[in-house]
């Protein structure tokens, strides 16, 4: 192939073109597929010339709606990838029983297990809490922006950048086969020599690089961009949870930077922390993995319990109840987050009294949680339940998630847990509580804020559609696997000896059908709400009755959010403007300091693309000139100190007066 | 089935499941119920149920809903404390069923002490090894233990973590390298039970599952008998030939074991001039083996080791070897594949050290 | 809130015609930037703790510790605190030419650092003792190389932030940015205080 094999190398370092799976008609497809789709999508963007606008109204924006709106497209995109992962397991695990082997081979299907796990987490389920905090927690507490706007654009675009390093696995080399949290030694140089584990430490080291800088983001935002009056007890819930969220990223995903980086040093230098030679010790790579990975949790559940107090007060028309303890409950959660991790292996045989310390404060977490439910009972008791999207999404999270979190319980029991650990039971569980509870979470929060983020509401009928496919198709998916767990059927399988069993599977892919048909009616809901954009139009900015300050603005918000900051007298602040008779302000504008967009962060991340894939294929040259670039150009972006414009009072103006237009005629 | 176990650990955990869960059920149940209840009672058509949005406080039912989950834990909480303990995997069963427990010491007059058994695990790549030091036999995927006699698992693993576990009679326990964990249980009723890794640890994960047979004590006599007649002795060479990764290895018998053979495995040093890892962690108890250590190294190296003999990791794909990433597991049709003999298709088959081109250090250790 | 509150008394004020300013949230953010960085040392300090004995029948703190080089190594480190200090003392007096010398000697003492440090690590290695001969040795070598990497990156910006005051003087952006590597560049001390009890104090009784 190349005349020269170590001229080869030194460009390419291990990359060949052997790692190009062409002899897998599987991926060959699904590469046609998305090369056609991508094609088409750029072919088109060039015909209706939609590149510039692209550039300067979304990849350069710091504006935090549209960088939230680009977190939920980004989460929304890999949605469907994470799925199809899951049809495929679903698939296999439905006919590999006995002789049969099923479709896939062990070597794709441990890979397929691996990406579904982590694409779902870090790629689906962050980016949408992410996403929905960035664009409504500045508009909750009366700011323009977040504290620090580029840093927000950078966030972004460095998760998007692991992102498209995860998938370049898909078409060039492998995926890690290891297990969503690539457990040592099999994660390490000895078990797993190949691409795969590189993948997975430099996506998720480039995505959590912008993970933590958002977590720092917001918890500034949240503490210092408040408007005047909004003390921390009158925060709306969702704002508090996001608090309490980000604090929470900022307190471990550190850990799990750290924890990644001496799992890379064992593999790219050959050191001995997680190794079985020399003194290495794997047991510690579980800890500090789950010291990150609960909190993790708690991470991606606070935020949708934060959209659903948001929902049920809003379609109960009544304020909720027991704010107090509501947001008591979140600060206890939070801190118990960091003091049960190790129940994710309790049977690692730790011994009975540090087990039963770590089961029972996890049951502990389990009594706010509980007191949030019932707040939530309470809010809709003596309520006039509006069961608009929002809303039905909430009453299925509540039951669904009751019994997900009863499973949960019964794991943080030791002795139970021996017997259902790594089972069926806890995968059923676990996407029990990730579906039922984050995912619904941010299905109710994508159809609450819709019509403020883009001036129309989604469609109702294919939101009804998607609605109740997802919730049956979830409950026929994950039912037979709490059975088949309690029949003591582990996962990561991918084929079965006892052909009893089949028929549960079968019935488990076809609940995966039925989210699909969910997943196909988001897809149609989008499309035909853009199309009857018209019907659907919010032109009042409050299209629900909301209670927080986000409704007082116009659907969409001026880039400056609000003319004029508000001050806040109450938590349910736009309920309580309503009520008093507050009169939108028609004149006095003044010019407001906005951030400039800037290009920095897509360049960066653009590179930090580079510099992953270099390091997955030892192609060192290109490393160090992608790293050397990043800093050249952080440095150089230093350099710029006319970052901020002023918006000028006549465009204010205009943009008001629009405001008044619509809602008179409204 | 977890809900109907055959072996009295297994049952009594099933019993704890059972507890946990209709505990749990007084204020599930109840949520669930109300859920709906004023979901429908108060939707907005029904025009006649009461309208209160002032109703946002309420002391005296805060109270409640903080105590009522708060009672169920501080109950759910001493049933775990309690039954950690009780049934810790480390800790001596105190009993053969509900109605037969083992006395401590003969002094209490009852009935004579049950001897336990003792097995030795060891999780293999991607297989069970067995070892009977009280019989002096082994066994490869099949594992036999006369009913109503307490079983002592000693559980390590020769390579990467796996999880020992038969769900019909007791909880699993994690199999790990250079560790030993320990499991008491004891299985009740007669019959063929399945056994099963519940810990993801490379392609063959599927296939290494294992048969337990529960075996009446004459039966148990003469299964050993078995193994003894029909078994190979086994000593290291063959162990190491074992050792080699390989799915759904057929049942093995062995009719003897070479001395040590089991400790060896657990200090990984089972190949000749190896340093025994309780070596080592002596040696670094009294403060390391000093500046001059070198030849320690080699003596030490292990996981690396198979890797330099050129033997392929059990992992390993495309840059590694000629392996293609998403196809057909080791051994198979792809074997012939002519890219394997390819020295310089990546770092699987270069010798350490062999710093061609700017290869990683991963290579040199 | 005192605003609000007034607002409260004769009629409700639903929003403020003059803009607040003092807003800037940099320093909150960047402290709790150095909280996050910090649990990534937490994590490194544990890890130490862990493996630090597992020797592998090779060298220990003992055998392989220079304390005297480490002294005047963390004199290195904590004379440029000190200098930075001056160095910030100048900038509230507006002296530019004086902060920047005392920039620039702090970040002579800083390369003193990394250069005793990078000597320490290469007669290590040149030892034997690699960060792959031992547990013990690759948390060593992680744990003071991560802090060495940080005073480096420090240096780094130390030297951006010299030629941004020398180009546009004391104005309130650079500041903010000296006010932020201030912080960075103490913190790094204090967790080296922490390196060096921890690593070198207590290696060395042991």
């Amino acid at each position: 192939m190349f005349q020269n094999l170590d001229l080869a190398k030194l460009l390419f370092g291990r990359l060949t073109l052997q790692a190009i799976p062409y002899h897998e008609p599987i991926l060959i497809a699904t590469f046609a597929v998305v090369a056609l789709g991508g094609l088409t999508v750029l072919g088109a963007m060039t015909y209706f010339r939609l590149w510039g606008p692209f550039w300067r109204d979304w990849v350069t924006t710091v504006d935090h709606k549209r960088i939230g709106i680009m977190y939920c497209v980004l989460g929304l995109v890999m949605l469907l990838r994470g799925f199809a992962d899951a049809l495929m397991m679903r698939s296999q695990q439905a006919v590999a029983f006995g002789d049969n082997a099923g479709w896939l081979p062990p070597h794709h299907y441990d890979q397929i297990f691996t990406a579904h796990g982590v694409i779902m987490i870090f790629f689906v389920a962050m980016p949408l809490v992410t996403g929905l905090m960035n664009f409504a927690v500045p508009l909750q507490i009366g700011a323009r922006d977040v504290a620090f706007p580029f840093l927000n654009n950078f966030s972004f675009w460095m998760t998007a950048a692991g992102a498209v390093l995860l998938m370049a696995s898909l078409f060039i080399g492998e995926f890690a086969r290891t297990g969503w949290l690539a457990y040592p030694p099999l994660s390490g140089a000895d078990y797993s020599p190949g691409v795969g584990v590189d993948y997975f430490i430099w996506s998720l080291q480039i995505a959590g690089v912008g993970t933590t800088l958002s977590g720092i983001n917001l918890v500034a935002t949240i503490v210092k961009m408040r408007a005047p009056g909004l003390t921390m007890m009158k925060l709306p819930v969702f704002t508090w949870t996001s608090l309490c969220t980000n604090v929470l990223i900022v307190a471990s995903f550190p850990v799990l930077t750290a924890v990644l980086c001496l799992l890379a040093l064992d593999r790219y230098v050959g050191t001995n922390f997680f190794t079985n030679d020399l003194g290495g010790n794997p047991m510690m790579y579980f800890n500090l993995i789950w010291i990150w990975g609960h909190p993790e949790v708690y991470i991606l559940i606070l935020p949708a319990f934060g959209i659903f107090s948001e929902i049920v007060s809003t379609f109960s028309g009544k304020r909720l109840f027991g704010y107090a303890s509501m947001v008591y409950a979140t600060v206890v959660i939070t801190i118990l987050s960091y003091l049960v991790w190790l129940h994710h292996f309790f049977t690692m045989g730790s011994g009975a009294t540090v087990n039963s310390f770590f089961g029972i404060t996890t049951m502990i977490i389990s009594i706010p949680t509980g007191a949030k439910i019932f707040n939530w009972l309470f809010t809709m008791y003596r309520g006039r339940i509006r069961f608009e999207l929002p809303m039905m999404w909430t009453i299925a999270f509540m039951i669904t998630f009751v019994i997900g979190g009863m499973t949960g319980v019964l794991l943080a029991v030791p002795p139970a847990d021996f017997i259902l650990h790594n089972s069926l039971f806890l995968v059923a569980h676990f996407h029990n509580v990730i579906i039922g509870g984050v995912l619904f979470g941010m299905f109710a929060g994508i159809n609450f804020w819709f019509p403020k983020a883009f001036g129309f509401r989604l469609d109702p009928f294919w939101g009804k559609m998607s609605f109740w496919f997802w919730v049956s198709g979830f409950y026929v998916a994950f039912m037979p696997l709490y059975l088949l767990g309690l029949m003591g059927v582990t996962r990561r399988a991918n084929r079965f000896d006892d052909p009893s069993l089949q028929i549960w599977f079968v019935i488990a892919a076809f609940g995966a059908l039925l989210i699909l048909i969910g997943i196909l009616s988001t897809i149609v809901q989008f499309v035909v709400s853009v199309r009857r954009r018209e019907a659907l139009a919010d032109t009042t900015g409050d299209p629900w009755h909301g209670r927080t300050l986000e409704w007082s603005t116009a659907s969409p918000p001026p880039a400056y959010n609000f003319a004029f900051t508000p001050v806040i007298h109450d938590h349910d602040a736009w309920s309580d403007m309503k009520t008093r008779g507050y009169e939108r302000p028609m004149e006095g504008f003044r010019p407001i300091h906005m951030p400039r967009n800037t290009g920095v962060g897509a360049i960066l991340s653009g590179l930090s693309v580079a510099l992953g894939f270099a390091l997955v294929w030892y192609i060192w040259w290109l490393a160090a000139a992608s790293f050397v670039a990043i800093l050249a150009v952080a440095i150089w972006h230093t350099f710029n100190y006319d970052r901020e414009y002023y918006v000028p009072v006549d465009e204010v103006a205009r943009q008001e007066a629009e405001r008044t237009r619509l809602l008179a005629a409204a | 089935m977890l809900l109907s176990p055959s072996g009295d650990v297994a049952l009594q955990q099933r019993n704890i499941l059972l507890t946990s869960t209709a505990l749990m059920l007084i204020i599930i149940l109840p949520v669930l119920v109300l859920t709906c209840v004023f979901a429908w009672h108060y939707r907005a058509a029904n025009t006649q149920a009461k309208y209160d949005p002032k109703f946002h406080h309420s002391t005296g039912l805060e109270v409640v809903i903080w105590s009522m989950p708060l009672l169920i834990i501080i109950m759910l909480g001493a049933i775990t404390w309690l039954t950690t303990h009780l049934l810790d995997p480390y800790r001596p069963i105190g009993r053969t069923s509900a109605a037969k427990p083992i006395t401590e010491g003969r002094a209490s007059g009852r009935e004579e002490m049950v001897k336990p058994i003792t097995v030795q695990v060891v999780a293999l790549d991607w297989k069970w090894l067995f070892f009977y030091p009280e019989q002096g036999i082994a066994t490869v995927n099949e594992l036999a233990a006369p009913v109503d006699v307490p079983i002592v698992f000693k559980i390590t693993s020769q390579a990467v973590m796996n999880s020992f576990f038969i769900p019909t009679l007791a909880g699993q326990i994690y199999a790990m390298p250079g560790m030993q964990t320990t499991l008491h249980a004891v299985i009740n009723k007669p019959g063929i039970y399945d056994g099963l890794s519940a810990h993801y640890s490379g392609a063959g994960f599927s296939k290494m599952t294992f048969k337990f047979h529960g075996l009446d004590p004459a039966q148990f006599d003469a299964w050993v008998a078995k193994v003894k007649a029909e078994g190979e002795p086994l000593d290291r060479a063959r162990y190491l030939k074992l050792e080699d990764p390989s799915e759904g290895e057929p049942v093995r018998y062995f009719s003897s074991t070479e001395p040590g053979l089991y400790d060896a495995i657990l200090n990984m040093c089972t190949r000749p001039g190896k340093m025994c890892m309780s070596e080592m962690m002596m040696t670094d108890r009294r403060g390391g083996g000093g500046k001059d250590s070198r030849e320690a190294v080699e003596r030490l190296r292990y996981d690396s080791l198979r890797r330099d003999e050129g033997k392929e990791a059990p992992g390993a794909t495309v840059p590694g070897s000629g392996q293609p990433a998403k196809a057909e597991s080791h051994g198979g049709a792809d074997a012939a594949r002519p890219s394997r003999a390819d020295p310089h298709a990546g770092h699987g088959g270069a010798p350490p050290g062999g710093g061609q081109g700017p290869a990683p250090t991963q290579l040199t250790r | 809130m005192a605003n609000a509150m007034q607002a409260r008394a004769d009629g409700p004020t639903f929003y403020v015609r003059e803009e607040e300013h003092g807003h800037n949230a940099t320093m909150l953010g960047f402290w709790i930037y150095l909280m996050s960085d910090c649990l990534i040392f937490a994590v490194l300090f544990a890890t130490y703790g862990v493996l630090g004995r597992n020797y592998a029948a090779g060298p220990s703190g003992v055998d392989l510790f220079d304390l005297k080089l480490v002294a005047l190594n963390t004199s290195m480190l904590l004379l440029s605190s000190i200098t930075y200090g001056f160095a910030m003392l100048e900038m509230a007096r507006d002296r530019m030419r004086a902060t920047l010398g005392w920039l620039a000697v702090t970040g002579l003492f800083g390369v003193a650092f990394v250069g005793l440090e990078l000597y320490e690590f290469s007669h290590l290695i040149h030892e034997g003792a690699t960060p792959q001969r031992s547990a013990f040795l690759s948390s060593f070598f992680a744990l003071v190389g991560t802090h060495g990497l940080h005073v480096s990156f420090g240096i780094l910006w130390l030297v951006t932030l010299m030629v941004q005051v020398g180009r546009r003087g004391l104005v309130e952006a650079n500041r903010r940015r000296l006010m932020c590597l201030s912080l960075f560049w103490h913190f790094l001390d204090v967790v080296w205080i922490g390196v060096f009890t921890f690593v070198y104090l207590m290696g060395v009784i042991r």
